[in-house]
Formats: C-alpha cells, structure tokens, sequence
C-alpha cells in the first residue's frame, strides 16, 4: 500500500515542475481576455448612456420637466405629462399582472402537484398553461399590442385609454412575473414546509407566513424587472394608449409615456434634442430604479438571513 | 393503556407501509411507552425515519404512498384524526435545524398563532416557557427579535425543539437530532431530551449507537429485508439491548459486525 | 475497520491472559515443590517473581482499559468480555499472590524438617492447578460446556483441605511445640482452598460472557444459579 503512494508522490511531484508555469500562463490569459470582454461591454453601454446624458442636457430644464408637450411638428413644449403617465401605466399594469402573476405562480407550484395526480384532465390542462407560459414569455411586445389593439380598443370599446395599455402591458408581464415568482417559491427550502406543517398549520398558512415572506425577494425583483419592462417599452404603447400629450384624468384617457415620447418625437417632429432630453431623463429614472431595486433587495436578504442592518 | 405496568402512549399493529408498489416498512408491531424515550436504530434503509413520519403523517406529503395496518394514540386511529389535529400532538424536531427567516419571537409563536392564539400576553408566556424549556432562554433573552437564522447550529436546534414545545404536543419526534451538531450540542441536546422526557413521550431515530445507548430508555432495533422492506428485530429496555441483546442480529449490528 | 482492530486487540489481551495464567500456574506449583521439598532458594524466587506477576497484571488491565477507550462503542458481548477479562486478570493475580504467600511459609519453614510428610497439600496444588488451566482455556476459548464442569471440583480440593486441617489439629493436640509450623502449613493448604474458589469465579465469568447472566455456583446443587 505505501508503496504505491510514494510512487504516485513522486510522479506528481515531478509534474508540478512542469507543468505549474505553463498552467499559469494559461490562467492568466484567459483572465486577461475575459477581463478586455467585459470592459469592453461596459464600455459600450457607458457610451451610450454618456452620450444620450450629454446631448439630452442641453435641453433639461426645470421649464422642459414642467411643461407638456405642445404636439405637433415642431414638437415645442417639455415633457411634463409623461411622467405622471408612465407612472399612472406602471401602477395600473401591476395592479392587474402582480396578483394574478403570483397567483398563478402558488397553483403551479403549490397546488398543481397534487392535482395532477388525481385526474388525468387537470395534467394535460397543467401542462398546456406551463407550455403557453413558455411561449408567451417570448412573445414581441408588439403583437401584445396588436392583440390589445384588437381586444381592448376595438372589441372591447375601451378605446385608446390608460386602461387599454394596462391590460395588454399586464398580458406581457404576466409570463415573466409567473416565472419569476415560480423559480422564488421553488427556491423556498422543502424543509420550511415540513416544519410549518409538523408545527399544525395548515397548507395555506403555510404558503402565506412562510414560503410568501420567504420568497418575497425573489418575487420583488421579478415585479421590479416587469416595471423596468413597461417604462422600456414603446410598441404596444404605441398601439394601445393613444399618444396624447395632455394629462390623464382617469384610466380611460389618452396618454404617453416617456418612451412612447421619445420615439414620436423622433420620428414626427424636428426635435431630437428634445428626444434625447427625454431619453437622459429615462435613463436617470431606469438607473434610480435599479439603484432602488439594489437597496431593497439587499435589505430582504440581510433581514432573512439574519444580520443584523 | 397499560402492560407490564408501563403506560403505553402509541400502538402499532402490523403495521405496513408501501411507497407505491415498494415496501418499506413489513409487520411492525410495537408500543411507545408513554413519558419514556424510545429509541429506533438500524443500518441505513431499513426504513426508520419512514417509520417515525407515520407518527405524525409527514407521509401523507409524499404521492403514491400506502398504508395497512393500525397505528393508535391512546386508542384513536391516527390516520381517521384529522391531521393537523394530529401534528399539534404530535411534534417533529428535524436532522437538520430548520427555523424559518423570522425573528426568535415569530419562529417560536408560529405554531401557537397558526393554531389561532391571538392574545398576545398569552403568546409571550408561551414562547417564554419554551424556550426556556428548551434551555436556550439564557442565551437569546435579551433579542428576542433577532433573526432565527442568525444562531449557532447548535442553538438553531434548541430554537427547533422550543417551536415545537410551544404547541404543547404531547409527543415529540426527532429524526436523528443531533447529527448535523458538534459533540458538545449534541451532549446538551441528550440532556434536554432526559428532561424533557419527564413530560412528554419522546421517539428518536438515531444512527448513533453510542447516542441512543446514552439518551434512551428503550430501543427498537430496524434491519432490512433481502426485498429491502424494514422489518422490526428487536424491541427493549435498552440496557438490555446494548448489554445482552436477545437476538444474535441485534448482537451482530450492534457490535458492528454489519450495517 | 473498528470490527477488526477490536477482533485484534481482543486476540491479544486473550493471549497475554493466557501468559499470566502459566505464570501463575508455575508460581504455585513451584511454591508448593519448594515447600515440600525445603528448597529454600526456589521458594525465594518464587517470592521474587510476585513482582513479575503484579507487572504483568497491570499491563493486562491497562491494555483492556485502552481498548474500551479507543474502540467505542463497545457494547454487549465484547463489553462483557473486556469487563470479564478485567475480572480474571485481578483473579489470576491474586492467585499470584496465594503462591507468594506459600513461598513465603517455605522461607520460613525451611530450616527444619515438616512436621508431617506432606502428601495432600502437593495433591491439592496439583488438582487445583488443573483445574486453573482447564479454566482458564474455558476462558479464552469461552467453551460454556467446560467452564460449567470445573466448579464441582472444588470439592475434592475441600476434602482434601478438611483432611490436612483435621490430620495437623490432630498433631498439634498430640504436640504443642509444632503449633507455630503446623499453622503456617494450614495457612498453606488454606491459601490452595482459596486458589480453587478463585477458579470457581473465573468460570462464573466465563458463563456470564457466553449467557449475559451472572450466576453463582452453588456447591449444594452442584449447578450455577442465579445469586439471591
């Protein structure tokens, strides 16, 4: 027995002598390239950000930030009204995607198990809502869009309103908030449950005093990702809120949000500093948003894991 | 019930349990004495921690899963009780300690509260009591707010037991409760068991000899089948089981000649 | 593999029993030949080499306490054997120890001649040092079937001890200036009365390691029961 191990000892041994600068060099270039990889990815993404921050500084403003746009070619007039709308849009899209998202994340994860077991028609049923969760998840936004148009504006009579863009926004977010919610409630450990169930609660007690708070970071990011979402997007807005620049009094009016602002200053008036005034501004509010998103998060985490903030 | 003049907290009556078309368990025959610490061992697989969940029907999570034969708590059929019924009888420490991301004070009024208690004096009595029943009032007294998870492994195991006391069961379970612990957690947890044992009908399952010679009063000795069922061997007053077993596979597992 | 290393260290404690056991052995059979045939530089080494004995015993008990240590759990039949080996270890070195003292009357008595020829304290040694061997091979071989047949020969060993008390108290009737040395040879025969009770308890532990029951012998019935 000892025998072999010197001699597996020395075999080693001699290798090392070989082979340990080489390995080095080896690892050191390989950091070297990821390291060039990932400066130049930051790079690009400053550019753009710099880019957009200086040529849209020209034109902010305490006067563009209070003012709404004056509409036509010239495209005169601030942004005021956009933001509010956004604002109105995120909260109205959630208030319709977040419960039903969540929602239906618990059935899959909690409930779907069992019932899957009992009938064969509640497992083909459970396997068609996974599959279109799938698919839905990859959809482009503008067939949301198209589909909202259809639906909402036009079969529905809801018309270009706050209301319209809401309900497709929340068509879009939904497969992402499921999914997100889905992979935080199966990241809650198996051992929670036991020891809620072995303590005489019930299922539901469970699902809301521990696996919930304990899944709540992972659930709050993937709402936070939906808002970054909506405040992003243009094309089913394009097609479902209208794009008026006065300022909504209710779900049923028109809008704009800032990015809808953005492209239709672009692409209807001569005003691309204006756009790109918008797009600083839309940036700062994404940035702040993560900046929020960071801040939130690591206070959950701290919390649960149990540090003390 | 009574035999041989000990109470008898737990029957089991031929006793079979299937996962599926698997068995598991075959023929158990046993009584828990009631206030005393019993103990199971046996190799790996033979189907000790299956046996314990019945006791508290943490089966019942698991799909496909079958059971023949009785099991009765001073004479009520466990599985006609209704469930959580049954688990706030019926306590479970785990093998690892598993107390929920709340503070101290929310991990040891879960039970109390999900069971509807809503008086908040009475709340803070109970988590009081058991905490310090579970010797481990000392040490977190002073931040009954502090998260659960922020203990020592060995305190997180006392946290455990404390939730499960303050739901007043009358039975506790533990599934090797010392194993993921350091030698001196494990000695402190075996002298809480001896106390706690004075008031409650404490079953362990355990794959530490030496543990379940130390910290029970009887044992019931598992083995496995060749079709890989678990089947009882031996049950006893533990001195006799480590001193002079009745059985030669008792005598042969216990000096480790297998398992 | 613990299993192994305890199989192993058992061997040896076994084998070094049976060491002690011919020590002890040769010790009383030399004392007893001293004694008869005045020899007094044998029954000095005989007295000397208690030391060996008394070494020898603890280095036995040391050896059985670190195994119990060091090869944890030990439980059932191995916690009764390491316990019993113990036991006869302390046994044989106080059989050990009837050997000194009868080298010890042979110092004394050496430099005159016996007040009787002795005939049954040799008898005596004699069977009482079969019966130590067969018991002690018991023992280690923890053959239940011998060890239960040993006891019952304590009698011949009393019968004969029964006889050398009554033949000196008779010559010290007859004779009261051998008193003293008639005594020391009672003290003799007594200490090989005792040696025999001592094989006795050895095959007691003997049943105790193979049944789990601690049974005394008991010289009515002829048959181990258990104590009261």
């Amino acid at each position: 027995m000892s025998a072999n191990i010197t001699t597996v000892n020395r075999s080693i041994a001699s290798l090392q002598n070989n082979n340990m600068s080489t390995r080095k060099i080896i690892q050191k270039i390989a950091f070297g390239i990821m390291w060039i990889f990932a400066a130049l990815a930051i790079a690009m993404l400053l550019w753009i950000i710099i880019y957009v921050l200086i040529n849209g500084a020209q034109v902010i403003n305490l006067e563009f930030l209070t003012t709404r746009p004056r509409g036509g070619v010239s495209g005169e007039g601030g942004m005021s009204t956009t933001i509010p709308t956004t604002l109105y849009l995120v909260v109205s899209t959630l208030a319709l995607a977040a419960p039903l998202g969540i929602g239906a994340a618990i059935y899959l994860v909690e409930y779907a198990g069992e019932v899957e077991k009992e009938s064969r028609a509640a497992r083909i049923l459970i396997r068609v809502a996974r599959t279109g969760i799938e698919i839905l998840a990859g959809v482009p936004s503008i067939i949301f869009g198209l589909f909202g148009f259809t639906l909402f504006v036009s079969i529905m009579k809801l018309g270009f309103s706050l209301l319209s863009g809401g309900l497709a926004a929340a068509c879009l977010i939904l497969p992402v908030i499921i999914r997100t919610t889905e992979e935080a409630l199966l990241s809650v450990p198996m051992s929670y449950r036991e020891g809620s169930l072995a303590l005489g609660a019930n299922k539901w007690q469970t699902i809301t005093s521990v696996i919930l708070p304990a899944a709540s970071p992972g659930i709050v990011t993937g709402i936070v990702l939906s808002v970054g979402r909506i405040i992003a997007e243009t094309a089913i807005f394009w097609v479902t809120i209208g794009g008026s620049y006065r300022m909504p009094e209710n779900l049923a009016s028109a809008g704009r949000t800032m990015s809808l602002h953005v492209f239709m200053l672009a692409t209807e008036t001569r005003a691309f500093d204006k756009a790109m005034g918008t797009s600083a501004i839309l940036i700062i509010v994404i940035v702040l948003l993560n900046l929020v998103i960071n801040f939130i998060s690591s206070r959950f985490e701290a919390k649960f894991m149990g540090k003390k903030v | 019930m009574n035999q041989n003049g000990k109470e008898i907290k737990i029957n089991v009556k031929d006793f079979n349990f299937y996962y599926g078309k698997f068995q598991a368990l075959r023929d158990i025959n046993m009584d828990i004495p009631k206030n005393k610490i019993t103990s199971i061992i046996g190799p790996s697989g033979c189907g000790k921690s299956t046996f314990l969940r019945s006791f508290n029907r943490m089966n019942d999570l698991i799909p496909n899963v079958n059971v023949k034969g009785e099991v009765t708590m001073e004479s009520e059929n466990i599985f006609e009780m209704d469930v959580v019924a049954l688990r706030q009888r019926v306590g479970m420490v785990f093998q690892r300690p598993n107390p929920f991301p709340k503070s101290i004070f929310d991990n040891v009024a879960y039970g109390p509260r999900a069971a509807g208690l809503r008086d908040k004096t009475v709340v803070e009595e109970l988590v009081e009591r058991s905490l310090k029943q579970a010797a481990i009032w000392d040490e977190v007294k002073d931040d009954l707010n502090k998260s659960g998870l922020a203990l020592s492994g060995g305190q997180q195991q006392r946290l455990c037991i404390a939730r499960a006391l303050a739901v007043e069961p009358e039975v506790i379970l533990m599934d090797e409760p010392a194993s993921a612990l350091d030698p001196i957690s494990t000695l402190r947890i075996e002298e809480l068991i001896r106390i706690l044992a004075e008031n409650y009908t404490i079953v362990i399952v355990t794959h530490n000899m030496q543990q379940a010679a130390r910290a029970s009063d009887y044992s019931a000795f598992f083995n496995m089948a060749e079709d890989r069922a678990g089947y009882l061997v031996e049950f006893g007053e533990t001195v006799k089981i480590f001193t002079n077993p009745t059985n030669q596979l008792t005598e042969d597992y216990i000096t480790g000649r297998f398992g | 593999m613990a299993r192994e290393t305890l199989d192993k260290k058992i061997h040896i404690i076994l084998d070094q029993i049976l060491v002690l056991d011919s020590m002890v052995e040769d010790a009383i059979i030399n004392s007893v030949d001293a004694l008869k045939r005045r020899d007094l530089d044998m029954s000095k080494r005989v007295y000397a080499g208690d030391c060996d004995i008394n070494k020898k015993r603890f280095d036995l008990e040391n050896e059985i306490i670190v195994t119990i240590a060091t090869t944890q759990p030990v439980m059932a039949t191995d916690l009764r054997l390491l316990a019993s080996c113990m036991d006869v270890v302390g046994e044989l070195e106080r059989i050990g120890d009837y050997a000194k003292g009868i080298a010890n009357i042979g110092i004394k008595t050496s430099d005159e001649p016996p007040v009787k020829p002795l005939i049954d304290i040799p008898r005596m040694a004699e069977i009482a040092v079969d019966m130590l061997h067969r018991a002690v091979g018991a023992f280690v071989a923890r053959d239940l079937e011998i060890a239960r047949a040993i006891p019952s020969e304590d009698d011949k060993v009393d019968a004969l001890y029964n006889q050398v008390y009554r033949d000196l108290v008779k010559l010290m009737i007859q004779n009261p200036e051998i008193i003293d040395r008639a005594n020391y040879l009672m003290w003799a025969a007594h200490n090989l009365e005792r040696m025999a009770d001592r094989v006795t308890n050895i095959c007691e532990r003997t049943a105790y390691i193979v049944t789990g029951q601690l049974l005394e012998y008991s010289s009515s019935d002829d048959e181990m029961i258990a104590p009261e």
